[in-house]
């Protein structure tokens, strides 16, 4: 028996159809941007609960001068993700600015920080250029520089036989001393991660790069400058992960040459958890925010619970990193299909 | 003068030519260069015993560059290499009771699981390779610490050291397993249907999709092909150091292993693997490395040399405007 069904029905169904799809469309979109601070906070409950100590101020304060370095590193790789490209030197980076920050603390607190942003900054040029006017990829551009910024660290350091102490009373302050309890170094990281926010949601740079990321062509139509983008976040990926040595130099009052060896992936992971798309065009620095709190606070929470060798951190965050990028590819697809 | 209009229309030096031919040939020139100097300056290059050292340095290296100028070739790329090493070198002395075979099967089956996972993540979730192949990377070094409890465990076992030192027919059997590998994969890429699928779906993966070719089950082929030979790589590894310590086999590898494939001429872009180019790619770098050890050159200039030549190399194979 077929019912005679008006067009007035029809419509209203449709339109309750559609609105289900926004609201799901919503929602998974939501999950996706904001999946790893809502894991975040489910980690850090259960923390809460498990490790008396864990809830503390003090190891509160002690997870985020620790996530100080990585997360600049990781703020200068979301911009360098977001517009599709890949930067593998900053581990290396990393290290250089520390031994450079270290040797010029000598001469005082100013050149302390600036010399190792110089240098860096510099190698980020080379990095941007290359990337940006000779067609070639950022894999392998990032990776030369990898090799040549440690080889440049080495010697400078006498083939990591010397080990720079920090002489500046000021700058070891800067890395030791607090502020309301919290070091300064984490207030110098959140200062930089909102400027990093305002130029990457509010400025022209900002759209420039999520242009960039989402298709080149269209960009260059559009009369967006490519190619000056693209060195612009090398650059500033550089002078990121110089600032994240120079803290780390002031941390322990010595350019440290051993450090950094995989910082690069450890810094990809965290961006890419924070669910920024390695294939570029999206991303949230709130999300690299949570990437590298989430990582940091398991491995505060490994250390909590005592004998467990440091190994099962690793086996933990990477078993994490593959359930997070395969919800969210599925999130993903669910949303192209909705 | 028919000679002189051939010379006008034809400058002496035909730069296009060159240019075309480089990107193919220019590692081996720059070897060619490379081992004329070495024999020139440098006192007993040529001595066995030399050549020798080289050639085993060599050997797990390209082992692994086999199987990521595979992947690479389907437009991938393995960070998890180094990680599948490592835990085929925990594996080992758990199981060396049982005897060699054992040991190497369940460190071959390790290498099969992790490329699994990889192909898997690649193939049917369609995950991005670096970053499936990153999971196992960060995660993958930690479980073979844990497998290992984290200590360096002395290997004795006399037939696995003989894997690693000893020699067949004068030449190390390192060696031997390393150009058996070679020969194996550039018959796999130039002459079998599955190489052609290979080379195909890096050059075009949708119209290979629309021709019919099951794409994904090659992906997932192809990365377990790769962890296989950095399992066994890891194994070798253990055989010639004479002792498993997971937190340093393989370190770093998968970053020499990129770097032979590409100085070897096979672009990132995939869709043609170089295999002979990738060994000579492996061969360049430690004749860089070997060269400058020779002549008193520190390692830090060794990597800054390292990062030159990467640059020079796929500045010269880099694509080039077709507009």
């Amino acid at each position: 028996m077929t019912q005679t069904v008006s067009d007035h029905e029809v419509a209203a169904v449709v339109a309750a159809d559609e609105r289900r799809a926004e609201r799901i469309d919503r929602i998974v979109g939501l999950i996706q941007r904001q999946g790893a601070l809502a894991v975040l906070v489910v980690v850090v409950v259960i923390g809460s609960v498990a490790f008396p100590n864990f809830r503390s101020f003090d190891n509160a304060a002690t997870i985020l001068i620790a996530a100080a370095p990585p997360a600049l590193i990781a703020l200068g790789m979301t911009f360098v993700i977001i517009t599709g490209g890949i930067d593998l030197s900053v581990g290396s980076l990393y290290v250089l600015g520390g031994v450079v920050s270290a040797y010029a603390s000598q001469w005082g607190l100013l050149p302390a920080f600036l010399a190792p942003l110089a240098v860096c900054g510099l190698i980020g040029v080379l990095n941007g250029a290359l990337i940006a006017y000779s067609r070639m990829a950022p894999f392998i551009v990032t990776l030369a520089a990898l090799l040549g910024a440690r080889g440049l660290m080495r010697a400078i350091s006498d083939e990591g036989s010397t080990t720079y102490l920090v002489e500046n009373d000021a700058f070891r302050a800067f890395g030791t001393g607090s502020f309301l309890g919290i070091g300064y170094p984490v207030w110098l990281v959140a200062a930089v991660f909102a400027a990093g926010m305002v130029l990457l949601s509010r400025t022209r740079f900002g759209h420039a790069v999520y242009a960039v990321g989402g298709s080149e062509d269209a960009a260059s139509l559009m009369g967006v400058a490519v190619r000056r983008t693209k060195v612009w976040v090398y650059v500033m990926s550089g002078l990121l992960a110089g600032l994240a040595g120079a803290i780390n130099a002031a941390k322990l009052g010595s350019g440290v040459t051993v450090l950094g060896t995989g910082m690069e992936l450890d810094a990809i992971a965290a961006v890419v958890i924070g669910g920024t798309l390695l294939t570029g065009g999206a991303g949230t620095i709130a999300g690299t925010i949570a990437g590298v709190l989430l990582l940091g606070v398991i491995q505060n929470m490994i250390n909590q619970v005592g004998n467990v060798p440091s190994s099962y951190q690793q086996v933990i965050s990477g078993a994490f990193l593959a359930v997070v990028v395969v919800a969210q590819t599925y999130l993903v697809k669910l949303r192209r299909v909705t | 003068m028919s000679e002189a209009t051939a010379t006008a229309t034809r400058p002496a030096i035909d730069l296009a030519r060159i240019r075309a031919w480089l990107p193919a040939y220019g590692v081996y020139v720059a070897i060619a260069l490379l081992m004329l100097f070495n024999v020139l300056f440098t006192p007993n290059f040529l001595a066995w015993s030399n050549l020798r050292i080289q050639l085993i340095q060599m050997a797990p290296i390209v082992i692994v560059a086999l199987g990521m100028a595979l992947v690479i070739g389907t437009e991938g790329i393995d960070l998890s290499v180094g990680a599948v090493m490592a835990l085929a070198a925990a594996l080992i002395p758990l199981y060396l009771g049982y005897g060699v075979i054992a040991a190497i099967i369940v460190s071959l089956i390790a290498g099969v699981l992790v490329g699994l996972i990889n192909g898997t993540l690649v193939a049917r979730v369609g995950l991005q390779p670096i970053v499936a192949t990153l999971a196992l990377f960060v995660g993958g070094r930690g479980l073979a610490l844990v497998i290992s409890g984290g200590q360096l465990k002395d290997v004795r076992n006399e037939d696995l050291i003989y894997l690693g030192s000893g020699d067949l027919f004068g030449i190390p059997v390192l060696v031997w397993i390393a150009a058996l590998l070679v020969l194996i994969v550039g018959f796999v890429v130039r002459r079998t249907v599955f190489g052609r699928r290979l080379l195909a779906i890096g050059g075009n993966r949708p119209a290979t999709e629309l021709a019919g070719v099951p794409v994904k089950r090659v992906l997932v082929t192809v990365y377990v092909v790769c962890s296989v030979l950095a399992s066994i790589a890891g194994l070798l590894a253990v055989a010639r150091i004479q002792s498993s310590d997971a937190s340093a086999v393989g370190l770093l590898i998968e970053l020499s292993a990129i770097t032979a494939v590409v100085v070897g001429g096979t672009p990132l872009t995939g869709g043609r693997v170089r295999v002979l180019g990738t060994v000579a790619g492996a061969l360049l770098m430690q004749l860089v490395v070997a060269t400058m050890i020779k002549h008193n050159l520190q390692p830090s200039t060794t990597e800054m040399v390292q990062a030159v030549i990467i640059l020079v190399a796929v500045y010269v194979a880099r694509e080039r405007k077709t507009r």
